[in-house]
C-alpha cells in the first residue's frame, strides 16, 4: 500500500528561498539546494518549489536552481509557479524535475492540461487549484469577487452554509467563476495526474484544513488529492489524510518555522495507523 | 576507475540516474555508441514512457542486437523503470516486440475500487532473493519511489528478486539474474534505500560479482 505523503513546499523567487526559513545548522538558509538537501534528510517524500519570480527576467533561474536540486536531492520533485507551455515544462522536466504544477494556465487554456498530459504523461501533470468558500446567499461574481479579495486575517470560518468553492487564480486575486469540485473533475478527464488543492480561507490561519473541500474533491476524482493550506497541528494533517480523504498533505510555513518537524508529524500519523515512510 | 555507459535513446530525462551513479562513485558515460557500450565496466537501461516508442527509439539507434548481446555477455547490466520492461518479450501496453532477454510480459494493473492507477508514490518492497548483493544493506521492508501502471510477469517467478503490493495486486517490484538486474522502482529517487542499491551495483560492477544472488 502506498504512503501517505508529507511535502515541504518552498517559495522561490529569482532562485532564492523567500519567507524566512528558521532551519539550524545550514550554511545559507536562502539556498534551495541547501534546504532541499535538509528536508530530504528529514524525511520529506516529494519537495514542492514554487516559483514566484515577478519578473520574466529572472525565470530562466529556475531551470539551474531544479537542475542543481537534482544533483544532489533524490526525492521527486514538483515545480509550480507561472508555467504555461510545454516547452518551458520540457525545459523543466530536462532540467530534472518529476512533475509540472499549473495553476492559472490551465484555466486559461484547459487544453494545456491535454497537450502537456498526452506528451509527457498524466503522472507528471499536478494541477493546481486555489479555491475558496461560497456561501449560500446569493452574490453576484462582481460583488463575490471583491468581498473575496480582502485579505484574510484571522482563523477562517469554516463552518458556514455552503453552496460550493470558487476557483480562483493570478495568486487568488480572481474570482473564475467556476466551481472547484467541477474543475477538478474536468482537469482530471484532461489528463491531470494529481490535484493540489489549496483552501484559501484557511490558507494561513493554521486552524485545520477545509476537510469538506479535500473531501468533496477526493472522493469525486481518482487521482491523488495533496491538501494545502490551514495546517497547524499534527492532528489536522492526520484529518486531511483521513476524513479529507487526502493522499499527501502540502506544508509551508508550519516546517519552515521549526513549529512541527517532518519527524513528528510522520510520528504522530504512525502511531494513528496512517502508513508513513520512516 | 568504473565507468558505468547509460543508454541515451531519447526515452525520459538522465540527469538525475547519472547523479545516483556518481554519488555511488562511478563515472557515468551517456551513450548510444555500441562500442562504448561494450568498453564500459557496467550498463544500465533507463527510461520513462510508453513501451512501443521506447522499442522504436532503440530500433532507429541500432541498439537491438548489441543490447541482447551485451545482456548475455555477462556484464553487469541494470534496468530501470521502463528500462526493466523493454527486457521482457512485449507489453500490453503496445504491439512492440520487446528486448526478450527475460521471458514474459508486461501487464497492466487491474482497476479496483479506490485504486489508484498509475501505481505511484512510496511503497515498500517484499525482498524475494535478499541475499542479491545489489540488496545488501536494504531493510527487508524497504521503502521506494514507483511510477507505473504495468507490471513485468516473468514466466518464471523465480527471477523476482523483490515484490510489491498495490491494492490486492502483488506484482514484480525488481527482477535479478546472474548478471541482469532490473527495477520498476526509481532507485534515483528513492532517498537513502535507492542511493544504496545504486551503490551496491556500482561495487558489484567494480569487483566484477554477479548482480543476482
Amino acid at each position: 500500500m502506498l504512503a501517505k505523503r508529507i511535502l515541504p513546499c518552498l517559495d522561490v523567487k529569482a532562485g532564492r528561498v523567500v519567507k524566512g526559513i528558521n532551519f539550524v545548522d545550514l550554511k545559507d538558509a536562502g539556498d534551495p539546494v541547501e534546504l532541499a538537501k535538509a528536508y530530504n534528510e528529514a524525511g520529506a517524500d516529494e519537495l514542492v518549489f514554487l516559483d514566484i519570480t515577478a519578473t520574466h527576467e529572472d525565470r530562466d533561474v529556475i531551470y539551474d536552481v531544479v537542475y542543481r536540486t537534482a544533483e544532489q536531492v533524490f526525492i521527486p520533485l514538483t515545480v509550480g509557479g507561472g508555467i504555461s507551455s510545454l516547452e518551458t515544462i520540457k525545459k523543466l522536466l530536462r532540467a530534472g524535475a518529476d512533475k509540472i504544477s499549473i495553476n492559472s494556465a490551465a484555466v486559461r487554456d484547459p487544453d494545456l492540461i491535454d497537450r502537456a498530459s498526452d506528451r509527457f504523461g498524466a503522472q507528471c501533470i499536478v494541477v493546481a487549484i486555489d479555491a475558496r468558500r461560497r456561501p449560500t446567499s446569493a452574490t453576484t461574481p462582481d460583488q463575490h469577487s471583491q468581498k473575496n479579495t480582502e485579505k484574510s486575517t484571522g482563523a477562517s470560518d469554516l463552518t458556514g452554509e455552503l453552496a460550493g468553492w470558487d476557483v480562483f487564480v493570478r495568486g487568488g486575486r480572481e474570482n473564475t467563476g467556476l466551481d472547484a469540485v467541477e474543475w477538478a473533475c474536468e482537469v482530471v478527464r484532461r489528463g491531470a495526474g494529481e490535484l493540489l488543492i489549496t483552501s484559501m480561507d484557511a490558507d494561513g490561519t493554521q486552524a485545520g484544513y477545509d476537510l469538506t473541500l479535500t473531501e468533496a474533491i477526493a472522493s469525486r476524482v481518482d487521482v491523488p488529492v495533496i491538501a494545502s493550506g490551514g495546517a497547524g497541528t499534527c492532528e489536522h494533517i492526520y484529518q486531511a489524510l483521513t476524513t479529507g480523504k487526502a493522499e499527501a498533505a502540502l506544508l509551508a510555513s508550519l516546517l519552515h518555522y521549526g513549529q512541527l518537524s517532518v519527524s513528528e508529524i510522520k510520528d504522530y500519523l504512525h502511531s494513528h495507523d496512517i502508513r508513513v515512510r520512516q | 576507475m568504473t565507468t558505468i555507459a547509460v543508454i541515451d535513446y531519447d526515452m525520459g530525462n538522465l540527469h538525475s540516474a547519472c547523479k545516483g551513479l556518481q554519488f555511488a562513485g562511478a563515472t557515468t558515460l551517456v551513450t548510444d555508441s555500441v562500442q562504448q557500450l561494450e568498453h564500459a565496466d557496467g550498463v544500465v537501461l533507463p527510461g520513462v514512457g510508453a513501451f512501443d516508442p521506447a522499442m522504436q527509439h532503440l530500433r532507429s539507434r541500432n541498439l537491438i542486437e548489441p543490447i541482447r548481446r551485451i545482456a548475455r555477455s555477462g556484464k553487469p547490466f541494470l534496468g530501470i523503470c521502463l528500462g526493466l520492461q523493454v527486457l521482457f518479450e512485449g507489453s500490453d501496453e503496445g504491439t512492440e516486440e520487446g528486448l526478450g532477454i527475460f521471458s514474459g510480459t508486461i501487464r497492466r494493473f487491474s482497476p479496483e475500487p479506490g485504486l489508484t492507477i498509475p501505481h505511484m508514490g512510496w511503497n515498500q518492497l517484499t525482498l524475494t532473493q535478499p541475499d542479491c548483493p545489489i540488496f545488501k544493506g536494504i531493510s527487508p521492508a524497504a521503502w521506494v519511489y514507483f511510477v507505473h501502471s504495468f507490471y513485468a510477469a516473468p514466466t518464471d517467478a523465480s527471477i523476482n528478486a523483490a515484490t510489491v503490493t498495490h491494492g490486492s495486486q502483488t506484482v514484480t517490484a525488481a527482477v535479478a539474474q546472474d548478471n541482469l538486474m532490473a527495477m520498476q522502482f526509481h532507485p534515483e529517487k528513492s532517498s537513502s534505500a535507492g542511493l544504496q542499491i545504486l551503490s551496491n551495483f556500482v561495487s558489484t560492477v567494480r569487483q566484477g560479482q554477479p548482480v543476482a544472488a
